[in-house]
């Protein structure tokens, strides 16, 4: 069979998983400096499902898109570093304040302008654990999708056939190509990166991480156009502007409160026996345990 | 008026817990707006299945009854409700936070470009005043969650777009029989004209559902770890003291992500939710994520080596220590002088 075009939806996020003290600024909004921005956990497996299926059919090519700022472009760096061919690098402020149906309208616009036979990403995002931009793209362009993806069993021209881990148990399901395959945190890791890649790749730049580039960088680029993240901003796009950003977004934010927890009267005990068993026996006079 | 409707999972002819719980939810609400709660319920066999949801307070049941529409698959759903949608405009719309209703929601609400919020742990009644275009809206549903690895809460609203759409997870919304002998109207959906054959080409060629083996929300006593456990072989001490006590054990998020504990077992927004007797946090930090998973808990002892942890505003008994060294005492102490 001739090789698939696969796109990779990928995100870059804050590390809402490793947030420290600082993470809130005193007047309780997010300290988004505070938290290095990583590749959504989630997506690194994603890409392990498309390079294994790189691996395994001839002549299939991987990319990913991804939709932010741009320094959102080191995750595809990151990508092609680990194995994937190449990214596009969606960037707008026309974009900004997008819910996840504005998101998903605009990565479909872009998705437009390619030719995939495949659609993987992650299933949910760290910073807002929706799950919904995978489902919402699918349905934007009238495909299938197959959500809680674990391993894709195989790949043809005609339908893939893919084992999801749901809550209670697993199944495995057929479903026809092109569809979207929303891949679960239980799904393989995503292998290292790989010294060739990394050698190959490390000078690779979106058109707005060049701005400052020197003349022989933009020689380098010429040279060797792999070396170039190809970057759309809205006016790259088929997109109905009204769609996009804040007003293309039915979800609005009311308020937003830091977290403020109202103590109660704790007992305070040292790890000493003598502590430790006068709590127990407590517990078990008033019946908690016991 | 426009009513709120609940769509209803159903697995071997049982109406799920979730569904069950947002139908609570939906009735109190459909109530404080003076308006019918109805419910959705796809699948085949569904004879007397009324009989699960009218003591909920259902007003109005719309059966989709087909072989094809069991087990679950995406497409001929998301077709059912949105040309049922479209059709009845409710003003609200409800699904279980579950690989289906996380499956269907989304995909529903690109449809009908009507907003989603996903998990959320409060669903309230109010009003939202646009400031920006200085319109009030009365009446809409806020939707609360947590966001940003539960930093902070945020209440989503969704002025203009209909219906107003939100998934939450088991075990949040409590399960309140309304009237045992309320009684509702069956409507029957005609699926062939709802859905097209299109709609019927994933097959589902392999299944292996089972009950859980964890069961949190029905443990009396839960032993919680986090990632202040620091392995998994620490986490060893946790099944113990559990074992001892007649509890479950359970897991913070960061835990079960460093592969402490299996993902069954977390507790918190993305997880189960749970109200037990006893609830012992060991290494837990307390992030709100976490907490609004245990915080009706009735009895909380913290045990961590932090002082200041957000955990301990919510205990009765906190330990300043490590877990490694308290816990082998508290077992201890309950094997000499328990009966």
């Amino acid at each position: 069979m001739k090789g698939l075009k696969i796109v990779v939806l990928a995100k870059q996020v804050p590390d809402t998983r490793n947030v420290g003290k600082d993470a809130m600024k005193a007047d309780g909004t997010v300290n988004r400096a505070a938290l290095p921005a990583i590749f959504n956990p989630e997506d690194l497996n994603a890409l392990e499902q498309a390079l294994r299926l790189k691996d395994k059919i001839e002549g299939t090519t991987v990319h990913i898109l991804t939709m932010g700022p741009g320094r959102a472009a080191e995750i595809i760096r990151e990508a092609m570093f680990r194995g994937a061919d190449g990214g596009y690098l969606l960037s707008d402020r026309a974009f900004a304040g997008s819910d996840t149906l504005a998101t998903s309208y605009a990565l479909a616009c872009a998705l437009k302008n390619l030719k995939t036979d495949l659609l993987i990403c992650g299933r949910q995002a760290i910073d807002g654990d929706t799950a919904q931009v995978g489902p919402q793209v699918a349905e934007k362009l009238g495909i299938p999708q197959v959500t809680y993806a674990e391993d894709i069993l195989k790949c043809t021209e005609q339908k893939i056939t893919v084992k999801r881990r749901l809550e209670r148990g697993i199944e495995v399901v057929e479903c026809p190509v092109p569809c979207v395959v929303t891949v679960n945190g239980s799904a393989a890791p995503c292998r290292p990166r790989n010294a060739r890649f990394v050698m190959k790749y490390k000078y690779a730049r979106a058109t707005q991480e060049l701005q400052d580039a020197d003349e022989d960088y933009t020689n380098l680029l010429n040279e060797h156009p792999y070396l170039k993240i190809t970057e759309w901003s809205v006016n790259n796009i088929t997109c109905e502007p009204q769609e996009l950003g804040l007003s293309g977004s039915p979800t609005k934010v009311k308020n937003i409160e830091n977290v403020v927890f109202q103590a109660k009267e704790a007992k305070i005990l040292e790890p000493t026996d003598e502590a430790i068993d006068a709590m127990m026996k407590e517990l078990i006079v008033n019946h908690t345990i016991g | 008026m426009n009513s709120v409707f609940v769509y209803c999972e159903i697995e071997e002819g049982v109406v799920a817990d979730v569904s069950l719980e947002l139908l609570t939810k939906g009735r109190s609400l459909a109530t404080e707006l003076g308006v019918n709660l109805e419910a959705i319920i796809l699948g085949s066999n569904l004879k007397g299945v009324e009989k699960q949801v009218f003591p909920y307070g259902v007003d109005v049941l719309w059966t989709g009854d087909d072989p094809r529409l069991a087990p679950y698959t995406t497409l001929p759903h998301t077709s059912i409700l949105v040309n049922l949608f479209k059709q009845e405009k409710p003003q609200i719309a409800f699904m279980g936070a579950s690989s289906i209703g996380r499956d269907l929601g989304p995909r529903v609400s690109s449809a009908l470009h009507s907003g989603l919020t996903a998990d959320c742990t409060s669903l309230e009644i109010g009003d939202y005043e646009d400031k920006k275009n200085n319109k009030v809206y009365h009446n809409l549903l806020y939707q609360i969650r947590p966001a940003f690895g539960g930093n902070i809460v945020a209440t989503i609203v969704n002025p203009d777009c209909r219906p107003q759409m939100a998934t939450v997870r088991e075990g949040v919304m409590r399960k309140e029989i309304f009237n045992a002998n309320h009684q509702g109207v069956i409507k029957t959906i005609d699926v062939n004209r709802f859905t097209s054959p299109e709609d019927f080409v994933i097959h589902v060629i392999e299944r292996h559902m089972e009950k859980s083996k964890v069961n949190l929300k029905a443990a009396p006593i839960i032993v919680a770890g986090g990632y202040g456990v620091g392995s998994k072989e620490n986490f060893q001490l946790l099944h113990e003291l559990a074992n001892v006590l007649g509890g479950e054990v359970g897991a913070s998020r960061a835990a079960v992500d460093a592969g402490f504990c299996e993902h069954e077992r977390q507790i918190g927004q993305t997880g189960t939710t749970v109200r037990p007797k006893l609830y012992i946090a060991c290494g837990i930090s307390g992030q709100i994520q976490h907490t609004a998973g245990m915080e009706e808990s009735a009895m909380v002892i913290a045990i961590n080596t932090d002082n200041n942890a957000p955990i301990n505003k919510f205990a009765d008994y906190v330990i300043t220590g490590d877990l490694n060294v308290v816990i082998p005492k508290m077992i201890q102490y309950y094997k000499k002088n328990s009966k």
